[in-house]
């Protein structure tokens, strides 16, 4: 399961994201996770820039993808298992801030691909450049709404079928945040009628290409 | 009481809670995120809010309360109670918070008190408002009735 099968596969499982929530809010937690699970996401929550880092195994080794055993709310997780599809986390927060995170993943050459989504309550146009700039897939204004998720969702499941294009196309446009837009129309979750090619298939074509 | 005064009671007490701004829309995103797998969600996350609440504002009192205001711990706590009231839909303390900011920003000692009083008003008016929204939702259920779903129309 760790490598991505790009063959489509009718029988099996839906591909489900696997979305890492990193938000120093409770509230703002559970929120995010239900808004996810309810759009058929996979979620992983963690309250710090640091704690998600040691979850995709960042912390001290970078770019290490040996596999670890982690130890979150006292279970132990193996993080070979768990690969992350999706990163969406929250801008302030104590210690490293959310755009301190996007550019420690955007750093790593194992990580670069996973597509980063900046949550913020603050509408500060220099803040939303900056982070596109460092490579954000998108900003959203919170409180996050159901409708942005699954429009996120489907940004993310999209843009797994043209990597290639996209890889040039997706760092140069800032400014696109996503609003609260009730013309949204994703209805039943068809993920399983998605050809092959999912967003955890440009992680493993990038390592097979000898970068750095 | 018959079940459909109850729930009619509800709805008009729900209602009210807009329409007087205490809740804005966002706690009607909550509403959408429950349902029969998470029959409690919304109820949840308001006592996480007041967990949080409690908590933040017995800080504020603290910090306000030093010879020396220290700013910098104050402003947080006040961007963490606007970010997790918004989150709920708790309009008027979110607003109640950024009237506090500015404050803070100019390093206001006399007007940061007399926010955190109007914040703590709020507060407790939203939270008095919701715990009797939940006992009515309470005795709906209790009474083998389902909740109705929120009409938008007004």
């Amino acid at each position: 399961m760790a490598v991505g099968d790009l063959s489509s596969s009718p029988s099996s499982s839906s591909p489900e994201l696997h979305v890492l929530a990193v938000d120093d809010s409770f509230v703002d937690r559970k929120v995010i996770e239900r808004l996810l699970r309810i759009s058929a996401c996979k979620v992983t929550t963690v309250e710090s820039g640091t704690r998600a880092l040691q979850y995709l195994g960042l912390d001290g080794d970078k770019g290490s993808s040996a596999p670890k055993v982690l130890f979150l709310s006292s279970r132990p997780l193996c993080f070979l298992d768990l690969k992350v599809n999706l990163i969406v986390t929250d801008y302030s927060m104590p210690g490293l801030t959310g755009y301190e995170l996007l550019k420690k993943i955007k750093e790593s050459s194992a990580l670069r691909e996973i597509p980063v989504v900046i949550m913020s309550s603050e509408n500060i146009q220099p803040r939303i450049e900056e982070c596109m700039t460092e490579g954000a897939e998108d900003f959203l204004l919170k409180p996050v709404k159901l409708a942005d998720v699954k429009r996120l969702k489907e940004l993310i499941m999209k843009s797994g079928l043209a990597e290639e294009e996209d890889n040039k196309a997706k760092h140069s446009c800032p400014n696109r945040i996503l609003q609260n837009n009730t013309a949204s129309s994703s209805s039943s979750h068809d993920v399983s009628s998605l050809d092959d090619v999912t967003p955890s298939s440009k992680r493993m074509k990038l390592e097979s290409r000898a970068h750095d | 009481m018959e079940l459909v005064q109850m729930q009619k009671s509800l709805q008009d007490y729900t209602k009210s809670l807009f329409l007087e701004g205490v809740l804005d829309s966002q706690f009607l995103q909550l509403q959408q995120l429950q349902d029969e797998s998470n029959p409690d969600f919304v109820s949840q996350v308001v006592t996480l809010f007041f967990q949080d609440s409690d908590r933040i504002l017995n800080d504020l009192s603290l910090s306000l309360d030093q010879q020396v205001v220290d700013f910098k711990k104050v402003d947080p706590h006040v961007h963490q109670l606007k970010g997790s009231s918004s989150s709920i839909g708790a309009q008027r303390v979110k607003n109640a918070c950024v009237v506090f900011r500015t404050f803070c920003e100019q390093q206001n000692v006399e007007g940061c008190h007399r926010c955190l009083q109007q914040v703590k008003q709020e507060y407790y008016l939203v939270k008095n408002r919701l715990e009797t929204l939940f006992k009515l939702e309470q005795q709906i259920v209790a009474s083998g009735g389902v909740i109705p779903a929120m009409e938008l129309g007004f």
